[in-house]
């Protein structure tokens, strides 16, 4: 692929990671969102902020499938917009659900563990996406790959606060733990079998 | 030593059935004087049977009603789906009509009765109650029905009545939530004799002056104002009374996050977030949730006693 190629495919895959974030923009002004909308913005910016994560995730094996670089690519950028879309959400949960009351929160955190649990693998994303450029990279050398090994502790955390928050029907948060052990299956086979070639 | 408890209904509250009809006309037409009962003027029309009623005015609150719209197209009915957006669409195969209900238990008599019979001696009302669900959000529904209590008493239950247990129907075909086990069908739900001999709680026929959206619990649901959203049971074929506390659906599915009672409190938490607030559908602040849902005066006296952090 050459570099205008990648810069294309990138402007697209850009553009298309902004979409579920204008349609939830979109719904709420034009009241296409239901009885609830603030439910459906909150829950939804929590799943894409989840099913980016795992896009990010899946750019190893599609490398090592396709025996292309440009997945590695692409990469940070769907990394930084799962980020983007789980700040949002945690936003969303600090203004709409809980209007900044600090006291409140503080009591949701420690009381009650699926927003402990939500919290704690939002915070630990937030070193990763201050050194997912270039120059951190660079700086931190060795120490970059230890820290961002970190992802894969992170998006369990993430599928177990799905999972805790529902109320009984454990089919949706099932098919994203379903994905994520494939993904993370995958990785230990390949450091097990293959590496050691 | 025989003690008596106020659980049990006295022999006096037991009337025959003609005397207590004679006693609802005779009602019907004071009250029809005192409150100019306005008989369902044309309606904006939403598609469903209008039905004939009169405007309780007791049981009427100054709140904006939530929309129709709103009330019939989010729903959680899980027998059309766990989501809050199926049962709009799913319900619609539902036949309501025939409709039985069958009353079981210790009640003098037991029966099949067909929707028409049960509803027939009663004159229907329109009460204005709160909804609010467990889930933190709450609306405001003009329910029209009948008053469980009147229901109750034309079936006689006996002395070993203690409590009402409600059934949805379980139908297959009709009803594709059923095929996957998130609860133990068919649904279940509870109330203590003394709970359903309360004015307040009711069975309701529609909602707006016409027959409820199948995915409101057509054709005839209990609404308990007092209580999280979920002991409303919908689509009922069956009561029972017993003598030994029902364990209700939810109740079986999570026991540690929701009790028989399952009153609306604010100070008693859900295990996994707090009751204190909640968000009226339409509203952008979020409301604080009142203690028995606004029904304190109504209610109290039932929990007078009982540790409700316990009974919750």
């Amino acid at each position: 692929m050459s570099k205008r190629q990648l810069l294309v495919l990138k402007a697209i895959i850009f553009i298309l990671c902004l979409l579920p974030l204008s349609w939830f923009i979109y719904g709420v002004f034009t009241d296409q969102l239901g009885a609830n909308p603030i439910e459906v913005v909150t829950r939804g910016l929590g799943e894409w902020g989840l099913q980016f994560l795992l896009a990010t995730l899946c750019m190893t094996p599609l490398k090592d499938l396709l025996k292309q670089p440009w997945p590695i690519q692409l990469r940070r950028m769907l990394g930084l917009f799962s980020f983007f879309y789980l700040v949002l959400h945690l936003f969303s949960y600090l203004w709409l659900d809980q209007f900044f009351d600090w006291a409140e929160i503080w009591i949701d955190i420690k009381k009650r563990p699926f927003i402990t649990v939500g919290v704690l693998s939002l915070l630990s994303l937030v070193p990763l996406a201050l050194t997912s450029n270039k120059w951190s990279q660079r700086r931190l050398g060795r120490k970059w790959r230890r820290l961002h090994f970190l992802i894969y502790p992170i998006a369990i955390l993430a599928v177990v606060h799905f999972f805790m928050l529902i109320k009984l029907d454990l089919l949706r948060p099932s098919i994203f733990a379903a994905c994520l052990a494939l993904l993370l299956g995958y990785r230990l086979f390949k450091a097990r079998f293959w590496q050691k070639k | 030593m025989l003690i008596k408890r106020p659980t049990d209904i006295p022999s006096s509250e037991i009337t025959d059935k003609e005397t207590y009809l004679n006693r609802r006309h005779f009602m019907q037409s004071a009250l029809g004087l005192a409150m100019l009962p306005l008989f369902n003027e044309a309606q904006a029309g939403y598609g469903n049977t209008p039905l004939k009623h009169e405007k309780a005015e007791r049981f009427r609150i100054d709140e904006e009603l939530t929309p129709y719209k709103d009330i019939s197209s989010y729903n959680n009915f899980y027998e059309f789906g766990t989501d809050k957006y199926s049962p709009a669409k799913q319900a619609q195969q539902l036949t309501t009509d025939p409709w039985s209900i069958t009353i079981a238990g210790h009640v003098e008599k037991p029966g099949t009765y067909s929707l028409e019979d049960i509803m027939k001696p009663h004159a229907l009302e329109e009460r204005i109650y709160r909804l609010r669900c467990v889930e933190r959000w709450s609306m405001v529904i003009p329910w029209i029905g009948f008053s469980l209590a009147d229901m109750i008493k034309r079936f006689q239950p006996t002395s070993s009545a203690k409590y009402v247990k409600f059934t949805t129907l379980e139908r297959k075909s009709e009803m594709p939530g059923l095929r996957r086990r998130v609860l133990d069908w068919p649904y279940v739900e509870g109330l203590r004799i003394d709970e359903a001999m309360n004015p307040l709680a009711l069975m309701a026929v529609g909602l707006y002056g016409e027959a409820l959206p199948k995915q409101n619990g057509a054709p005839i649901r209990l609404v308990v104002p007092w209580k999280y959203g979920f002991k409303s049971i919908k689509s009922v074929v069956k009561i029972e009374f017993v003598d030994r506390q029902p364990v209700s659906s939810w109740e079986q599915a999570a026991p540690r996050e929701y009790g028989f009672y399952s009153n609306v409190n604010p100070q008693v938490d859900h295990p996994r977030w707090s009751q204190k607030r909640e968000r009226r559908i339409g509203e952008f602040l979020k409301r604080k949730t009142l203690m028995f849902n606004g029904y304190e005066e109504q209610v109290a006296y039932l929990y007078k006693g009982m540790d409700l952090r316990k009974n919750y």
